[in-house]
């Protein structure tokens, strides 16, 4: 019986033990000299992994039920696994040149995709527990990373105490649902919880686990944290923060809602939504002032994760497709956008003033353009594949009956658009400036941002179909939502 | 060839920017010289096959064309297809282009991002008017903001980045509320089929529930036909311009280059008048029969009001631009008078008034070339020093004001007799319009090209060189042509509109009785 189970999160097992060896074979011999070695290492790890996800079947319940592989959480794992993967080798060359690639830099990083597979497998409020805790536990070191800086200590420690305040909040909301439930298991919580009549003290339990989840996806109000943790990391962490925990903490909110609470569907519908349409406008209209692109993509994010949740809000099959869709397009738009951020450098030193872009189109036309085709498609104009994550969403919310939300959305991606195109506006229609940024940037980001571009520029044309995604993401919420 | 005669002339343009983005390096003369004569040569080729389109096409099927579909991506349908309303925006578009790229041929700020963008907003206004699926023709419609946008930033006037967020921001407004219909509409239907989809139901068949409702203490007439049709409303309004939204086009076209602001007035602002004929009137009949009364009025102020604002504008650019929107005015009456004279005519004004505020806009470029102000007080007695161009100038500003012969006059004729029989009092108003717009048209004439050549700077001004000239040659021949000989275009679009209305008037006539009897309160 342990057998069975061991086997179905080997995966786990087996990064959690490549990590944990790798790092006391590190600390007992080369210390940071390997640390380029071990990041292309663990980057590998991460990929050979994913593939071997993705080549999985069928529906798998281990530990009697906390954890769970099916084809939801494949889905899940395959885009952390990838993003991580992507992240970790962008970031490579930007910590070594100043002097922050530390060996325990990767390990930590796997330390989190281990966290995070764990969550969206999670059947059970101890698991979604246990996989939250060793992923933020990771998080908030590697926002600390650069111990010499003021700000990067000040990122790591807001990300701890509003965590750790977070994580009370889930654990109260869990406590409650135990108490009123009697379970901790999902499967059991959605047959106290069922048939249109939930108790007072489950719908408090709800709505405290939906409030700590929401800050983890960082939705308004929730949100706080973002801007800073996001300004003061240093940019590779930040764009580590900008994808795989983002997809993982989305995935495992949809799979509280409707593994545990799916009977309920209409007591936590209008949180979820009212949830969606805050960080809508609040993403949009607040990164209007914001002059740091990383504080910008903070806000950006947290307008993303409004329309994702748009999706779950819809509480239906449909709406998780969309949400699932509307993440993996999210997280290839941040990997190209980030890759163009560390590019950004003058002297070289990291830039992060979107006045430096200043007439970048004419020193390097090519990142400039694919840098454009990026903007647009986080603003959601079509042809770019961004318009089709949010078509999805809107469609899923619309047919849900949520049409006031729909709108209301729409609205805000026309004053999100704003300050997308001011990028724009600096990089292609500024005054000739007789100094901008350097010609910097290695391979690996060339390709990233490259790739990035071209997926989200071309992958709706007729033939490549979103490379696919769209199956798998229809089956992976089947499998979620019955 | 026929079966993929369309995507081959949607395509071409594309074909040729991605030519120019690969193949041509370096930025000196030559390589210069190159992009703007593969951007010439690939406008030509389109505009040559797509006579194949207007030669093939059959005036009396009123049904789609040259249909064909492909799978595409989430469920949906790559499906494009002409009909008789939608084939001459076509060909308006391949027809115009050629001299757009040849207009812009002393540009020398890089000319080859610019052709590249000339390009592919080519291909996405072909889109538009040939696509048969709701999610594609968003998607053209929505992409053509891009080149444009870059087109007004970059390459535009003093105040172009005002004018490139303002014509952005405005445009993509009323096109994500159209984008909710849409979905409203996809969820509604199941399909986003336009038309001929073959066994399966198509928009233009499925009738959107007409029961009115409240919603917030409001009681809405037509219920769900009359909200999808305000939301696209909202975004053809924009487009086409209609007062009161129409504040963002003498912005855009004031700071756009020449070639930017003919684009902008021959094609781009058709596409609003062409959505109000393809989804509006056939898909929300109800919704359309319900807000008539407010658009035939929002016309007759937009005829008069911008007439009136086009008179005291010290700038050429943008006297012509409210004349523009004056002009739709005239377009959006004859188009919801909703009978044959009516369409015909707005379809006939929106051809014609592509060639003739597209002139207007190169006579303008052409003395900007020269002096580099557009304000009007810098010029004055231009025909003593440039005889052919104040020939030029005159003739089109003739054919603006509606001089019969010219296709101006057939245009607003037609769309006159068509609103008289409707409703006579936008009828009387707008004629007006057409008095005040004599006003404005032959006083900005007076004002720059007649009197005695005192201004100094424009002693040494030159006249039209032979491109120039040969540019405007096919414009004068086409609005005289048109002018008198207005069937070439109305035996085309006859047919079509003749369907168009027939199934118009049986919604309009099968509608529930409690929407007909609020219809027939006003």
């Amino acid at each position: 019986m342990i057998q069975a189970d061991l086997n179905i999160i080997l995966p786990e097992i087996l990064l959690a033990v490549y990590a944990m060896g790798a790092l006391l074979f590190a600390v007992y011999t080369g210390k940071d000299r390997l640390a380029p070695l071990l990041t292309w290492v663990t980057a590998a790890v991460f990929v050979v992994l994913g593939l071997w996800v993705a080549t999985g079947s069928g529906d798998h319940i281990a530990f009697n039920g906390m954890f769970n592989d099916d084809g939801y959480s494949r889905f899940a794992k395959v885009a952390i696994l990838f993003s991580s993967a992507a992240v970790l080798v962008m970031g490579q060359d930007y910590m070594s040149r100043r002097d922050m690639l530390r060996f325990e830099y990767p390990m930590l990083m796997a330390l989190a995709a281990v966290g995070m597979m764990v969550m969206v497998s999670a059947g059970d409020l101890m698991a979604l527990y246990l996989g939250l805790e060793l992923q933020s536990l990771a998080l908030y070191v590697i926002a600390s990373l650069r111990r010499d800086s003021v700000k990067s200590t000040e990122a790591g420690l807001k990300y701890f105490v509003l965590g750790s305040l977070s994580s009370g909040l889930l654990l109260f909301g869990s406590s409650l649902v135990y108490g009123f439930s009697g379970t901790t298991q999902f499967a059991g919580i959605i047959e106290a919880a069922g048939h249109g009549h939930t108790s007072l003290g489950l719908l408090f339990g709800l709505v405290l686990v939906i409030s700590g989840l929401a800050f983890k996806i960082s939705a308004v109000p929730f949100h706080m944290w973002t801007p800073d943790v996001y300004e003061g990391a240093p940019t590779p962490v930040t764009a580590f923060f900008a994808t795989a925990p983002k997809v993982a903490a989305t995935v495992l909110f949809a799979r509280v809602l409707h593994d545990a609470f799916g009977g309920v569907v209409a007591d936590w519908q209008q949180v979820v939504a009212v949830l969606s349409l805050l960080s809508m406008f609040l993403g949009a209209v607040a990164a209007i002032g914001q002059r740091d692109i990383k504080r910008l993509m903070a806000y950006s994010s947290i307008a993303h994760m409004g329309y994702a949740m748009m999706g779950l809000a819809a509480g239906t099959a449909f709406g998780v497709q969309a949400l699932l869709i509307y993440m993996v397009i999210y997280v290839t738009m941040n990997i190209g956008t980030f890759s163009f951020i560390l590019m950004m450098e003058k002297d070289g030193q990291p830039v992060t003033d979107i006045n430096a872009l200043n007439m970048y189109a004419k020193r390097e036309p090519g990142k400039a353009l694919a840098m454009l085709v990026l903007l647009f498609s986080l603003a959601g104009v079509p042809p770019m594949v961004g318009f089709f994550g949010k078509f999805y969403v809107l469609q899923a919310a619309y047919e849900a009956g949520l049409i006031w939300l729909a709108a209301l959305g729409v609205v805000a991606s026309v004053i999100g658009a704003f300050y997308y195109l001011r990028i724009v506006y600096y990089m292609y229609f500024g005054d000739e400036a007789e100094e901008g940024l350097d010609k910097a940037g290695t391979p690996v980001l060339w390709v990233l941002l490259m790739a990035s571009a071209a997926i989200i520029g071309l992958a709706w044309l007729p033939g490549i179909n979103l490379l696919g995604v769209e199956a798998w993401a229809e089956a992976a919420a089947a499998a979620l939502v019955n | 060839m026929t079966d993929s005669l369309l995507s081959l002339v949607t395509f071409i343009p594309t074909l040729g920017a991605v030519i120019l983005a690969i193949f041509l390096r370096g930025s000196n003369a030559a390589a210069q010289r190159n992009a703007k004569w593969v951007a010439l040569v690939t406008t030509v080729v389109t505009f040559l096959v797509s006579l194949f389109i207007l030669a093939e096409f059959d005036p009396q099927n009123t049904g789609f064309q040259f249909v064909e579909e492909r799978d595409w991506v989430l469920g949906l349908k790559y499906r494009l297809g002409v009909d008789g309303i939608s084939v001459l925006f076509v060909m308006l578009t391949t027809f115009m282009m050629p001299l757009v790229i040849w207009a812009s041929w002393d540009v020398s700020k890089r000319v080859k991002e610019y052709m590249i963008a000339f390009l592919l907003l080519e291909t996405l206004m072909l889109g538009v008017f040939m696509a048969l699926d709701l999610v594609l023709f968003y998607l053209f419609f929505e992409a053509g903001l891009i080149p444009m946008f870059l087109i007004i930033g970059i390459w535009g006037g003093a105040n172009r980045i005002y004018a490139s967020f303002k014509f952005f921001l405005y445009t993509f407004l009323g096109s994500v509320l159209m984008l909710v219909a849409m979905v409203g509409m996809y969820v509604d239907a199941g399909t986003t089929c336009i038309a001929a989809c073959g066994e399966a139901t198509s928009l233009m068949t499925h009738s959107f529930a007409s029961e009115s409702f409240d919603i917030l203490g409001i009681h809405v007439v037509g219920g769900m036909q009359t909200l999808l049709f305000l939301a696209f409303f909202a975004s053809f309004a924009v487009k086409m311009p209609m007062w009161p939204v129409h504040t963002w086009l003498p912005d855009a076209h004031v700071q756009a280059p020449t070639a930017g602001s003919v684009v902008l007035a021959a094609i781009l602002l058709k596409m609003g008048g062409y959505g109000f004929l393809r989804f509006s009137l056939p898909m929300f009949p109800i919704g359309s029969d319900v807000l008539t009364p407010l658009i035939l009025w929002m016309s007759a102020i937009a005829i008069v009001y911008t007439s009136l604002v086009a008179l005291v504008q010290e700038d050429m650019k943008k006297l012509i631009a409210y004349s523009s929107v004056a002009h739709m005015g005239y377009v959006t009456m004859g188009i919801f008078a909703a009978n044959q004279q009516g369409i015909d005519g707005a379809i006939f004004q929106m051809i014609s008034h592509g060639f003739i505020s597209g002139a207007l806009f190169l006579c303008v470029g052409v003395i900007y070339d020269r002096m580099h102000t557009r304000e009007i007080d810098a010029y004055g007695g231009l025909v003593n020093r440039m005889p052919a161009y104040a020939l030029i100038f005159m003739f089109f500003t003739m054919a603006n004001v509606g001089l019969p012969g010219t296709s101006g006059f057939v245009g607003e004729f037609l769309t006159l007799m068509g609103i008289f029989q409707v409703n006579t009092w936008v009828a009387a108003i707008a004629t007006s319009g057409v008095i005040f717009s004599a006003a404005y048209a032959l006083w900005l004439y007076r004002r720059v090209v007649m009197g005695d050549l005192i201004k100094e700077s424009l002693k040494t001004i030159s006249d039209m060189s032979g491109r120039e000239r040969a540019i405007f040659a096919p414009l004068v021949v086409m609005t005289l042509l048109l002018g008198v000989y207005p069937s070439l275009v109305l035996d085309i679009i006859g047919p079509s509109v003749e369907a168009l209305i027939q199934n118009y008037e049986l919604a309009l006539a099968e509608a529930p009785s409690a929407a007909t009897a609020a219809v027939q309160s006003h």
